[in-house]
C-alpha cells in the first residue's frame, strides 16, 4: 500500500488523532500559560519560601523526562474519580492527567520565560512607575507587564510549538492522539513509513500555523511601539 | 502641611549601607518649604543615594525621615500616598516607553488619584503646553530628543500636584544643547517657590537658582549655606579642593 492508498483508506484515523493532538496542545498551552504566570510571579517574590517552592518546581519539572512525569501524574492522580466518558473519541479519564502533566511540565519553562521577559525590562520603569505612587501590583501590572510581554512572547511562541510536538508522548498512556491513530494505521497497513511521513507532515503544519499565529500578533504588539 | 518653621522634610541620622559600603553615614537636614536645595559633590559621595532615601526608593538602613510631620520609615506610614506627594525626576528619564506622551503624564493621576480621565488630560494639556511639548502629547517617547523626555517628565511628577520636586541629576544624560532648556524649566518652578531638591552638577544652576547649597562627601554634608557662601567663601578644605577642580577644570 503507497501513501496516496492508506490517505484514501485511513485519512480519517490521521484527522480524528490530529483533532484529539489539537485539542490537547490548546488546552496545554492555557493551562500551562497560566500556572506558568503563577510560578513566575511566585519566583519574582521576596518571600523565601515562595521563591524557594518556584525555584525548586522548575528545578524538578525541567530536570525530569516528561515521559516520566507523565507516568508519575498519571498513577499519583489515580485517586481523582476522572469521569469515565469520552468526548470527541478522546478518553478523560486518560486524557486529563496527561494534560494536567503537560501543564505541569510547560509551566515550568513558561515560567522561566516570563520571569527573565519581566526582568529584562529597565528597573528605572518600575521606579518611576513607584516614584507616582503606584501600587507593586499597579506598576506591575500597568507599566512593567505590557512591556515584558514583547519580551516574552516570541520565545512562548517557540514553547508553544515545542509543546504540540511534545503532546506526541501521550500515546503511551493510551490516548488517541495523531501517533496512537498513526500507530492504528500502521497495524492495519504493515507499512509503517509512509504512515510516519503523513504524520510528520500533519505536525509541521500544525506548527507552521500556531507559529504564523504567534507572528501575527507579535507584529500587532509592535504596532503600538513605534 | 508641615511641620514646626515650616519644615517640610527632615532626616534625623540618616544611614545607607549596601552590603559592607556604608554610602550615608549619618544624615541630619532640614529642608523648609519653598526652599530650592541643590546637593552638590564628587561622584560616589551619596547625594543620588540621599536623594533616593527621601522617597524610599533605597530604603535606609538607620535614622529616621520626617515628611510632613509623618515617619515616612515607619511601618505605618502609607508609603504611595507619601509618594504622590514627593515628586521625582530621573537621570535617565524613566518614561513609560509603552505609552504615549499624554498618557506617561495622566497615568498616575488616573490609577493613583482615581482622577477623571477628562480632567487629567486637560490639567495634563495645560502642564504640556508650559513647557512648549503641546504638540508632543500624541507621540512616543521613543520619538522624542533627551530634553524633550525630561520636560515631560518634569511635568509627569507635576501632574500628581506633589509638596516637593525631587532631581536627580536630571541634566546629566543630556547631550550638552539640551541642558538649558531643562534647566529652564526648573528655573521657573523655582520661581514660582515650589519646594525643591535637586542632585546636579550644573554649578551655574546652583549659583543662580537654589536657595541652598548642600556639598556632601563619603557620606556626610560637609557644608550647607547659601549659594554665596558656598561657592564664594567656602569653608570646609574639601569643598575648596572640589570646587577648584568642577570651576576651573581647565
Amino acid at each position: 500500500m503507497g501513501i496516496w492508498e492508506i490517505l484514501a483508506q485511513y485519512y480519517q484515523y490521521f484527522l480524528r488523532g490530529t483533532r484529539t493532538t489539537i485539542l490537547i496542545s490548546l488546552i496545554t498551552v492555557f493551562f500551562g500559560f497560566l500556572l506558568g504566570c503563577v510560578i513566575a510571579l511566585l519566583r519574582l517574590s521576596k518571600n523565601r519560601l515562595l521563591n524557594g517552592f518556584a525555584g525548586l518546581y522548575i528545578t524538578v519539572l525541567r530536570g525530569t523526562p516528561l515521559l516520566v512525569q507523565l507516568y508519575i501524574v498519571y498513577y499519583q492522580l489515580d485517586f481523582i474519580p476522572f469521569p469515565k466518558m469520552t468526548v470527541l473519541d478522546v478518553a478523560l479519564d486518560r486524557a486529563l492527567p496527561c494534560a494536567i502533566a503537560l501543564s505541569m511540565n510547560s509551566a515550568a519553562y513558561i515560567a522561566e520565560i516570563i520571569r527573565a521577559g519581566i526582568q529584562a525590562v529597565d528597573i528605572g520603569q518600575s521606579e518611576a512607575a513607584r516614584s507616582v505612587g503606584m501600587t507593586g501590583a499597579q506598576t506591575m501590572l500597568h507599566i512593567v507587564m505590557p512591556q515584558a510581554i514583547k519580551n516574552i512572547l516570541p520565545a512562548i511562541g517557540n514553547e508553544f510549538v515545542t509543546m504540540i510536538k511534545e503532546t506526541s508522548i501521550i500515546q503511551y498512556l493510551g490516548v488517541s492522539d495523531l501517533m496512537y491513530n498513526n500507530g492504528i494505521v500502521v497495524s492495519a497497513t504493515y507499512n509503517p513509513l509512509p504512515c510516519y511521513y503523513i504524520s510528520a507532515i500533519i505536525y509541521l503544519i500544525l506548527n507552521l500555523v500556531a507559529g504564523k499565529g504567534v507572528n501575527i500578533f507579535e507584529r500587532r504588539l509592535k504596532r503600538s511601539d513605534r | 502641611m508641615t511641620g514646626e518653621n515650616g519644615v517640610l522634610i527632615e532626616t534625623k541620622g540618616l544611614k545607607k549601607s549596601f552590603g559592607e559600603l556604608e554610602v550615608l553615614k549619618g544624615i541630619d537636614v532640614q529642608i523648609k518649604k519653598g526652599e530650592v536645595v541643590v546637593i552638590i559633590g564628587p561622584s560616589g559621595s551619596g547625594k543620588s543615594t540621599f536623594l533616593r532615601c527621601l522617597n524610599r526608593l533605597e530604603e535606609p538602613s538607620g535614622g529616621q525621615i520626617i515628611f510632613e510631620g509623618e515617619d515616612i520609615c515607619s511601618s505605618s506610614a502609607n508609603i504611595n500616598l507619601l509618594r504622590q506627594k514627593m515628586g521625582m525626576v530621573f537621570q535617565q528619564f524613566n518614561l513609560f516607553n509603552h505609552l504615549n506622551i499624554l498618557e506617561n503624564i495622566t497615568i498616575g493621576p488616573r490609577l493613583v488619584k482615581k482622577a477623571d480621565e477628562k480632567i487629567s488630560a486637560e490639567n495634563a494639556m495645560k502642564l504640556l503646553d508650559r513647557v512648549g511639548l503641546a504638540d508632543k502629547a500624541q507621540e512616543y517617547p521613543s520619538r522624542l530628543s533627551g530634553g524633550q523626555k525630561q520636560r515631560i517628565a518634569i511635568v509627569r511628577a507635576l501632574a500628581m500636584e506633589p509638596d516637593v520636586m525631587l532631581f536627580d541629576e536630571p541634566t546629566s544624560a543630556l547631550d550638552p544643547e539640551m541642558v538649558g532648556e531643562v534647566l529652564g524649566v526648573m528655573k521657573d518652578l523655582a520661581e514660582e517657590g515650589r519646594t525643591m531638591v535637586v542632585v546636579t552638577h550644573e554649578m551655574g544652576f546652583a549659583q543662580k537658582v537654589g536657595t541652598r547649597v548642600l556639598f556632601m562627601d563619603e557620606g556626610q554634608i560637609l557644608e550647607d549655606g547659601t549659594p554665596d557662601q558656598i561657592f564664594n567663601h567656602p569653608q570646609n578644605p574639601r569643598t575648596k579642593d572640589f570646587l577648584s577642580k568642577v570651576l576651573n577644570c581647565i
